[in-house]
């Protein structure tokens, strides 16, 4: 339908006549450059050049930046091609294309591999000491609201509180449930299945007892809520810098600290050690279920085994955990929200911060109470 | 017919849109010439980007018909429209992750067979023809000011040569200067170009400056169009509120 572009070339003695036909425009550009390309090794032999653009039918910016690009490839070598027959409404679209890409742009600088990894550790480092820096910083503001706070109770948001207590407490209870349920059995399940070549099944609800109420129940919890509540604590602070809604509080004379911060982990610090209460509970169920189906062994014995095994204190050293954990999740969650700069892209890189960051605490702030609870013998 | 063609870019006939209950365009018919640049006015929240974005495509229309360089629009061969109109989105719509020399070369790399050679060269004359430098290039949308963002976004509207461009309030943002500018920009391109451009606006300075004709949106109809002198004359109550409220008397002294 539409005539395919041509670029045909005669050499007449020493000078070189191009000339294009058909629509030079973008839709064409596989074929554009093919043709451009063709002639490439002819320009550069020919003493002289004369473009003729009588013969064009449509011409866009792509279609005329290959025919410049034509005669600066002719010009670079001191033969100038000569442009005749322009039709008068190409005229200007040719000039304003011969006025492009004059000026190549500086390479960017390259430096060796070896620099730019150390170029990286250095701004690891420097990172660190920041995101340290950072979390004592919101660690501090809290306590300051916190003290606001106990200095006048009424300044406390009692409706954000509880919007968030149902939020990430109660909301979170089916899927803490489920998960905990399922991990308490497949523990008993691999005790028995383990313990049964010794003899030694009825240890497996020691196991499982001192294992969740100590550490497995108010883990697998925090971790839960470092994913499910931390990354929207982080993904809808950093929507609200993004729209400016932050500042517009400050300028109102309000801290955002008081306003957003404190009742979102105030209501992490209430709710983590509940759930992993109830996630603990679970777990224990679960194991009980297994016990009775796959270990052989009915609930009164399970019962009365997790009576002998486990006393208070395992429950103790599991819970007290919980509100730590809870702080440190809010605190890099809705700090990392913070600096969420303008682009959806940084709000996307930074919920996933919030939440690797958190989950990597919550363990290695497990790993120091290990340590402590050890020392001091409980 | 065929002569139609070549004297409209776009013709819209007897148009309905409505969202649920409520009818946002009534029975509307709206002729673009070629190679004019039409301004569209009209109350905020009466229609007028449901009108361009109907036009684009992005919203189903009811009855009526709209045809685009002679082309129905919203028939069932839905294919790829890039090549026959640019869009300029209000805030520029630049896709954050990618740079500005990548914004550009989006199109071509999705609609054409080309290689990243002449894919630079395309993107750095095109960045070059609204006024911006190669360097930057590889800045990030983030990176750039109000009146960048536009420029680049044309660039990228341009970077196929679609015959007709789609303006949604070009100069809102900008500061006089700069919105100046950006009319002078408009109005160059199409020159050299041979653009076909619609903008929706509310910027009388830019009505009075670029715009061959204007068409004035209330009620769901176009109830004026031509050239802005004529809608000055216009008696109709809502065309007659909108330039000779106060805000525009402000600015008549310079309009006449």
């Amino acid at each position: 339908m539409t005539p395919e572009p041509l670029l045909l070339a005669t050499p007449s003695g020493d000078v070189l006549k191009l000339r294009p036909e058909g629509p030079w425009i973008a839709a064409n550009v596989t074929r554009l450059e093919t043709l451009s390309r063709s002639v490439g090794a002819e320009v550069d032999r020919a003493r002289a050049i004369t473009l003729d653009m009588s013969g064009i039918s449509a011409l866009d910016t792509l279609g005329a930046w290959i025919l410049e690009k034509l005669s600066r490839q002719a010009a670079s070598s001191g033969r100038p091609a000569e442009i005749v027959g322009v039709a008068d409404h190409f005229g200007g679209l040719l000039e304003e294309v011969r006025q492009v890409n004059r000026h190549t742009p500086p390479p960017a600088a390259t430096s060796s591999p070896v620099l730019l990894k150390l170029n990286d550790l250095g701004k690891a480092t420097i990172g660190a000491r920041e995101d340290i820096t950072i979390f004592l910083q919101m660690l501090g503001a809290l306590f300051m609201a916190v003290a606001g706070v106990l200095r006048r109770p009424r300044s406390l948001r009692l409706t954000s509180l509880v919007y968030q207590l149902n939020r990430i407490g109660l909301q979170a209870i089916p899927i803490v449930v489920l998960i905990t349920f399922l991990i308490g059995a497949i523990i008993a399940q691999q005790g028995f299945f383990h313990f049964r070549r010794f003899g030694a099944e009825s240890y497996t609800v020691d196991m499982v007892g001192i294992l969740v109420l100590r550490e497995l129940g108010v883990l697998i919890v925090a971790i839960m809520v470092a994913g499910r509540s931390g990354s929207a604590y982080t993904a809808e602070l950093g929507s609200m810098k993004m729209r400016e809604e932050i500042d517009a509080l400050s300028t109102m004379g309000l801290d955002p600290v008081d306003v957003l911060i404190l009742p979102r982990v105030a209501a992490l610090v209430i709710a983590l050690p509940i759930l992993a209460f109830i996630g603990s509970m679970a777990a224990l169920y679960g194991g009980g279920l297994v016990a009775q189906f796959y270990g052989d062994m009915g609930p009164a014995i399970y019962i009365a085994r997790l009576h002998e095994a486990i006393s208070v204190t395992h429950f103790e050293v599991g819970i007290l955990k919980a509100p730590f954990m809870a702080l440190v999740i809010g605190i890099v969650a809705c700090s990392e929200g913070l600096r969420v700069k303008g682009s959806a892209e940084s709000l996307g890189r930074q919920t996933t911060t919030s939440v690797v960051k958190s989950i990597f605490l919550v363990i290695v702030l497990d790993g120091l109470f290990a340590i402590f609870f050890a020392s001091i013998g409980m | 017919m065929a002569e139609s063609q070549a004297e409209f870019a776009i013709r819209v006939t007897d148009l309905v849109v409505g969202f649920g209950r409520q009818t946002v365009l009534d029975h509307l018919s709206l002729d673009v010439r070629r190679g004019e640049i039409l301004g569209l006015v009209g109350a905020s929240g009466g229609g007028k980007s449901v009108l361009m974005r109907t036009i684009i495509g992005l919203i189903p229309h009811g009855s009526g018909t709209i045809e685009v360089m002679g082309q129905p629009i919203g028939g069932p061969n839905g294919r790829s429209r890039a090549a026959t109109w640019g869009i300029l989105f209000q805030q520029g719509a630049l896709f954050s992750s990618l740079t500005v020399r990548q914004n550009v070369q989006f199109p071509l790399r999705e609609n054409l067979v080309l290689s990243q050679e002449l894919m630079d060269e395309i993107a750095i004359a095109k960045l070059e023809m609204v006024g911006l430098r190669a360097q930057d290039g590889d800045k990030y949308p983030s990176e750039l000011s109000g009146g960048m963002t536009k420029r680049v976004a044309l660039a990228r509207a341009l970077a196929l040569d679609p015959p007709i461009l789609f303006l949604d309030e070009p100069t809102s943002g900008l500061d006089p200067i700069a919105a100046g500018d950006f009319d002078a920009l408009i109005r160059t391109l199409q020159k050299t170009l041979g653009l076909t451009v619609f903008m929706v606006t509310h910027d009388l300075a830019s009505l009075t400056t670029v715009c061959d004709r204007v068409a004035a949106l209330a009620d769901g109809r176009i109830v004026a169009i031509g050239p802005m002198r004529d809608l000055l004359q216009s008696e109709h109550p809502w065309v007659r509120a909108y330039f000779h409220g106060k805000r525009s008397q402000m600015l008549q002294p310079q309009m006449r």
